[in-house]
């Protein structure tokens, strides 16, 4: 466990080590923000209360989602990139004999990554936007902690998808097409493009169940004081579940894959 | 031949074939024109090596697109106008606006690895090669997988063309192709100014996809959602409203939020010219200024 924590930490100073990419991305993230808003203020003009949120709550919604984009890693971007790259050179075999589980190792990282983005290029935006909108803070002191439990869960989450995508390299060996395809059903489906509850009919339902929802749309309700009381424990237990169930297929696809791993000696 | 440069391959001893692979005196901008084509070409060779993943990344840069128009889809089934405008005018103003950048995107959209290559010190084999350095670093991994962004733009521009009712006129028509050629031309001069600025900041290159992604989205949307301080940013600082409002909003008929008079609806084509030369001129700057790691 402790070696895990020590992971962990190496990755978040790993991060940290880009100052002026930090900013940057900050940058970015903050512009990006502005765009979004306004097309937002624009659909609630016309209809206010849509998808039950009020203006303030919809812009709300936007910056979260700019905060999180990159520690939820929903456009993908993290570890992923390397471990791709370690299988098709076949380094990977290396990380397989080493006294360490592969998968568990990669999910400290993660959280590491995950940790430092949350900071680095969370919080100056959202503060930014706080600043430009009028937003829609928490009432209660009690649902910063719910958010940031459901954003750690959005992370697992988000790590589990990451992972299958990347042992694909495996049978693949270029895994670049794969990880894009994921990174978009990320995009579209975590709610980073539009709310996931204004999604119409079946395709909102279905939107709502899938995996990515836990990434943006779940943490967000959370934070809007969407979900609370029993609601909230539903809420992550739609988080844990999904985690859980990911990760188990994570490692069943990590035994498959390891039995395709050929060390040439000599 | 005696100041002809030839590079050969293996042991070929013979003089060059006519039009083989061989340096000549040729006006610069044509020379650069032949390097990016050869390395281009190269890149679409090594890509064909992995067909499966080929075929998904073009998919998915497709797709990308996609579901940025799926998203104005999916507002406009709770709204019928969004900032006074109906559906088939912001498809007009998204496809011209995603075409010309995806256009830029294919042939220039490799440019934000210049700051990773000032940072490794690779950009000095770029240096040390008899060819321009402006046409290597644009063709770099050059990926062909970025046609599935203009097919995109394409496909939503004839579904605009088809459902609005304009009035044509033989200027309205020639217009078109106008944006979008110049269009593309201003975000590339937006790449390359964004990249030069990596020569200062190599690790800044995310600030160009504000410009360039951001810009593009943000002209995907009428000009009436947007701060009217944003509107004159996006016209007069960093001029792309040029793309696609300015001539686009001509087109429709429509009142461009800041005043201004009609004619400046014809400059795209002055404006990116204008462009390329500030953009040139802190391209050479960045270059001058370079200074290799060593490693």
């Amino acid at each position: 466990m402790r070696l895990y924590a020590v992971v962990a930490g190496g990755t978040f100073r790993r991060y940290a080590t880009y100052r002026t990419a930090t900013a940057a991305g900050v940058f970015t993230n903050t512009v990006f923000g502005f765009i979004v808003a306004y097309t937002y203020i624009a659909l609630w003009d016309v209809r206010p209360q849509l998808g039950g949120y009020d203006t303030s709550q919809a812009l709300t919604y936007v910056w979260l989602g700019q905060a999180l984009l990159m520690a939820c890693a929903m456009m993908g971007g993290g570890f992923e990139d390397e471990l791709v790259e370690r299988i098709r050179t076949g380094d990977v075999a290396i990380d397989l004999y080493r006294p360490v589980d592969l998968q568990s190792w990669w999910l400290a990282g993660d959280l590491g990554r995950a940790a430092f983005h949350l900071l680095g290029r969370g919080v100056v935006p959202m503060f930014l936007g706080a600043l430009a909108f009028d937003l829609a803070l928490p009432g209660s002191l009690w649902t910063w902690p719910a958010f940031l439990v459901s954003v750690f869960l959005g992370v697992v989450v988000s790590f589990a998808l990451r992972y299958l995508v990347a042992l694909s390299a495996f049978w693949l060996m270029d895994g670049a097409g794969a990880m894009r395809i994921v990174s978009l059903a990320g995009l579209f489906f975590s709610g980073m493009l539009l709310p996931l509850n204004l999604f119409p009919g079946l395709l909102g339902e279905v939107a709502r169940a899938l995996p990515w929802s836990s990434l943006l749309q779940v943490p967000a309700d959370v934070f809007l004081e969407k979900h609370t009381g029993w609601g909230l424990v539903e809420a992550y237990a739609f988080q844990g579940g999904w985690a859980v169930a990911l990760l188990l297929a994570g490692r069943l696809l990590q035994t498959a894959a390891t039995r395709r791993v050929v060390v040439q000696g000599g | 031949m005696a100041d002809t440069v030839a590079v050969r391959t293996g042991g070929e001893q013979d003089d060059p074939e006519p039009g083989g692979f061989a340096f000549e005196e040729r006006p610069r901008l044509l020379e650069g024109v032949r390097a990016y084509g050869l390395i281009m070409a190269m890149w679409v060779r090594s890509t064909m090596a992995y067909r499966a993943s080929f075929a998904m990344t073009a998919l998915g840069d497709f797709a990308v697109t996609a579901f940025d128009f799926v998203t104005i889809l999916l507002m406009f089934t709770h709204v019928d106008a969004l900032g006074g405008y109906t559906l088939p005018e912001i498809a007009l103003l998204y496809g011209l606006s995603a075409t010309a950048f995806g256009l830029c995107d294919l042939l220039l959209g490799s440019m934000d690895r210049v700051g990773r290559r000032v940072r490794d010190g690779t950009l000095d084999t770029l240096l040390v090669r008899p060819v321009p350095v402006l046409a290597q670093v644009a063709a770099d991994r050059f990926a062909l997988r970025r046609l599935g962004r203009i097919t995109q733009g394409l496909l939503v521009l004839g579904y605009a063309l088809l459902s609005l009712d304009i009035a044509w006129t033989p200027l309205k028509v020639l217009m078109l192709p106008v944006m979008v050629v110049s269009g593309a031309a201003i975000f590339g001069a937006v790449f390359v100014a964004g990249a030069a600025f990596q020569f200062v900041a190599q690790d800044a290159s995310e600030v160009q996809n504000s410009f360039t992604y951001g810009g593009t989205t943000l002209l995907q949307y009428p000009p009436t959602i947007f701060a009217k301080d944003l509107v004159r940013g996006v016209t007069f600082v960093v001029p792309l409203a040029f793309v696609s409002w300015l001539p686009a909003l001509y087109v429709l008929g429509r009142e461009y939020p800041v005043d201004l008079p009609q004619w400046v609806a014809f400059l795209p084509p002055l404006v990116a010219a204008v462009c390329w030369v500030l953009a040139g001129l802190a391209w050479r700057a960045g270059l001058r200024a370079y200074r290799s790691t060593g490693s």
